[in-house]
């Protein structure tokens, strides 16, 4: 299937979201946030908590003074290193325990402090370098099914109840597991630690949860013959560091938008900005698939006329991912099916959509969210609105496909509505295989029409954004209707001006530059 | 209704209801067995199992079509809705107008950790629900949409700053009881603040009920389905009823 659309109004697009993107660039490449550095911290071997369960890595960086911290957390940390001799576990751990204090370094030498911080770092970036291998190894090994790839949830709150759910829904046909994070946790300054037990919609994301989820996803991949990716979320206000957990425990995709905080969380846009650089430059180097959160603009208005705004954002999450180092095989451009069940020719629209957006981002692993606005609790006729996502999914060549399930709205899914959901999906997809190689659209008609409708749109909201400036937009409500100022906000005190001499030994490795201190 | 009804498959008092469940059992002919003599526990009779069928490792699925002995004397049963004013956009701004004659102050907000707006933005945005304008479009109405995750005690302060006259909270995620633990913790607060009896308090969500929320010392529920307007009506009915019985209006004191 192939629609005709203008394709000098496509480039135009990606030329204005170059235009938008840029100023933000500068501002982020002058700007760190605590989450950056705790992140660092992170990546070098800090872990643990000190007391009151607080991560040694928030207690680390909140010890900085002003000026140690505008020349990044390395910097100090590498001069405790360099003095005392400890590895970054045992120091983290000291001055956590309160033992140490990093105000105590600050006469060694820059120089002292890079060579101390040069072992750990090489050993860090080699680390996610094979976790890196290992996936690519799996996946030679143990190939997964043909795209799109059948994406569930599991939210128990629970991480051991969730490795049962997980497992269930893989045997089932599942080959993307995504754990829901416990809600409010994006707005925590810090990432919760060890195995959780206990969670509100969703359980929390902690590093030994990720290592557990991954130990059961690996073992039944290895019984399926086929390699089931794992998900979570790095989004909210720790974006960085969840992208370096989820890095060395080899998770396989992450949500990371570039705007999805700044509206639907109200987290500050400069903290949101800063993190998601950082967090994508993780990303890239450690082969993880990003997600973006368009569907969110469709929950939460009107989906037929929010169309161009969906296409707008992923112009710009496009590009904000390919200045972090994101290839296109890692950008996951997100859409979700969201049009009113009863709006005449809604099926259409979507097909359209859909379409369109394969066409414009040839390369990209699209992502597709089901319906849950329109899910009301009739579970009838919910499973009959999923069966039409998924034949729009399989028609246009959707590659991350999120199973709808027939109780949306009514509770967090059941093993039986995810088995019974991904059968809904297996078969659609089965029977309708090739259908979208063998259908043509009609030139001139709605399908075209409104293909082409949602471009122009998209066009004219982007050159509305590239006018004011990014961040001037979405203090006007360009995006989703929802108003956020430049310095308002969660989060906004975490976010610091670079001091000349600022230190971060990841930023330039995770490009492929050397290192240098 | 008309009085003792029971379930209706094709013919009148005939019983009939569907269920589905799963047991943690690899699925065989036993299991089949085993979900059929389950149904026939749960006190129904002529019970046909037909499905059943594995879905997991050790978890099978079973589609149950069977007769209920038990009826119900429908006219017996109340549960009041909310939702019966049934006045229009205009009527209601005509309606505060003349009764209240001052511009009503709704808060709204989707408490505690939960993030899903989706239900308070239906009822609030100027856009609203299925063609039924949200209640920032009413002329009348002064609305405050504080969106997720706002704490209760946020809320309430939010609500004593701007001498709100009417507070929406909605809950989505039910998980664990969470829904009901934070209306009853905005409710508590409310009165311990001497605030309750100045506002009409109403909660919504998809679980929600009108019953359910008199228990839990609402105004009013509002569930799955509702409509601005029948929020907007109810707020200015009872708004209008509660001032018509105090001398002083409460916008007096607003400054």
């Amino acid at each position: 299937m192939e629609i005709r659309i203008d394709r000098a109004a496509v480039d135009r697009c990606r030329t204005l979201a170059a235009a938008i993107v840029a100023p933000v660039e500068e501002f982020i490449d002058a700007h760190s946030t605590v989450s950056v550095e705790r992140a660092v911290l992170r990546l070098l071997g800090v872990d643990g908590v000190g007391p009151d369960d607080v991560p040694a890595a928030n207690l680390i960086v909140d010890s900085l003074t002003v000026e140690q911290r505008s020349r990044g957390v390395a910097l100090a940390f590498g001069r405790a290193l360099a003095e005392t001799g400890l590895t970054p576990a045992s120091l983290g751990e000291a001055i956590a325990g309160g033992s140490r204090r990093l105000a105590d370094y600050d006469d060694v030498p820059e120089a002292a402090a890079a060579g101390a911080l040069r072992p750990h770092v090489d050993a860090a970036l080699k680390q996610l370098s094979s976790r890196r291998a290992e996936r690519n190894a799996l996946l030679e090994r143990l190939p997964q099914q043909p795209a799109p790839l059948l994406y569930v949830i599991v939210a128990s709150g629970n991480i051991y109840e969730d490795r049962t759910a997980a497992v269930a829904a893989a045997e089932a046909g599942a080959q993307v597991i995504a754990v829901i994070r416990s809600t409010g946790q994006s707005l925590l300054d810090f990432v919760p630690y060890g195995p959780t037990t206990e969670g509100f919609g969703g359980t929390y994301a902690t590093q030994a949860n990720f290592r557990i989820m991954r130990a059961a996803l690996d073992e039944v991949s290895e019984k399926l013959g086929r390699y089931v990716m794992l998900t979570n979320y790095a989004s909210g206000l720790c974006m960085p560091e969840i992208a370096a957990m989820a890095a060395i425990e080899r998770l396989d995709m992450l949500l990371n938008d570039s705007m999805y905080g700044i509206l639907f969380r109200d987290i500050n846009m400069k903290r949101t900005f800063v993190d998601q650089h950082f967090s994508r430059a993780l990303n890239a180097y450690s082969g993880i698939i990003i997600n973006t959160g368009e569907d969110n603009y469709l929950t939460t208005a009107d989906a037929v006329e929010q169309a161009p705004a969906v296409l707008a954002s992923q112009f710009i999450n496009e590009e904000f991912a390919h200045r972090a180092g994101l290839p296109d095989a890692q950008i996951g451009l997100g859409d979700a099916y969201e049009i009113d069940p009863d709006l005449q020719d809604g099926f259409l629209y979507q097909v359209a959509q859909a379409q369109l957006e394969r066409q414009i981002f040839p390369d990209a692993p699209l992502k597709y969210m089901p319906p849950t606005k329109h899910m009301t609790g009739d579970v009838f006729k919910g499973h009959l609105i999923d069966a039409l996502f998924n034949l729009t999914s399989v028609m246009t060549g959707q590659t991350i496909h999120l199973c709808g399930m027939l109780t949306e709205a009514i509770h967090t899914p059941y093993l039986a509505d995810r088995a019974l959901s991904l059968e809904n999906a297996r078969y659609i997809m089965n029977t309708a295989r090739h259908f979208g190689d063998e259908i043509t659209v009609r030139p001139g008609g709605r399908i075209e029409r409104r293909a082409n409708d949602v471009l122009a749109g998209c066009e004219r909201l982007l050159e509305r954004v590239a006018e004011l400036g990014l961040m001037p937009a979405i203090d006007a409500a360009t995006f989703a209707d929802v108003k956020r100022s430049p310095d308002g906000g969660r989060g906004y005190d975490g976010v610091f001006e670079r001091a000349a001499g600022y230190v971060n030994p990841f930023l330039r490795a995770l490009r492929g530059e050397p290192v240098t201190a | 209704m008309s009085g003792f009804v029971k379930p209706y498959g094709d013919t009148m008092n005939d019983g009939k209801v569907q269920l589905s469940f799963t047991l943690p059992v690899e699925w065989s002919e036993a299991a089949d067995e085993a979900a059929r003599q389950l149904a026939v526990k749960m006190g129904l009779r002529d019970v046909q199992v037909v499905d059943g069928r594995r879905i997991a490792e050790g978890f099978s699925f079973f589609v149950v079509y069977a007769s209920t002995p038990h009826g119900i004397d429908a006219d017996a049963i109340q549960a009041p809705s909310a939702r019966t004013h049934g006045m229009s956009m205009e009527e209601i701004d005509a309606y505060v107008a003349e009764r209240i004659g001052r511009k009503v102050r709704v808060a709204g907000a989707c408490i505690g950790t939960d993030a899903h707006t989706v239900g308070i933005d239906a009822i609030l945005n100027m856009k609203g629900y299925k063609g039924d304008y949200g209640l920032e479009r009413y002329h009348e109405f002064e609305t405050y949409n504080l969106g997720s995750q706002v704490a209760v005690e946020d809320l309430v302060a939010f609500a004593k700053r701007h001498q709100v006259d009417a507070i929406l909270a909605s809950q989505v995620v039910t998980q664990k009881g969470s829904d009901l633990k934070n209306f009853t913790q905005l409710a508590e607060l409310l009165e311990a603040e001497g605030l309750r009896d100045r506002i009409v308090l109403i909660c919504g969500g998809p679980r929600v009920t009108n019953l359910m929320a008199g228990e839990l010392g609402y105004d009013a529920g509002f569930g799955r389905g509702t409509l601005p307007s029948e929020v907007a009506a109810f707020v200015a009915v009872t708004l209008a009823e509660r001032l018509a019985r105090r001398p002083v209006s409460i916008g007096v004191e607003a400054t």
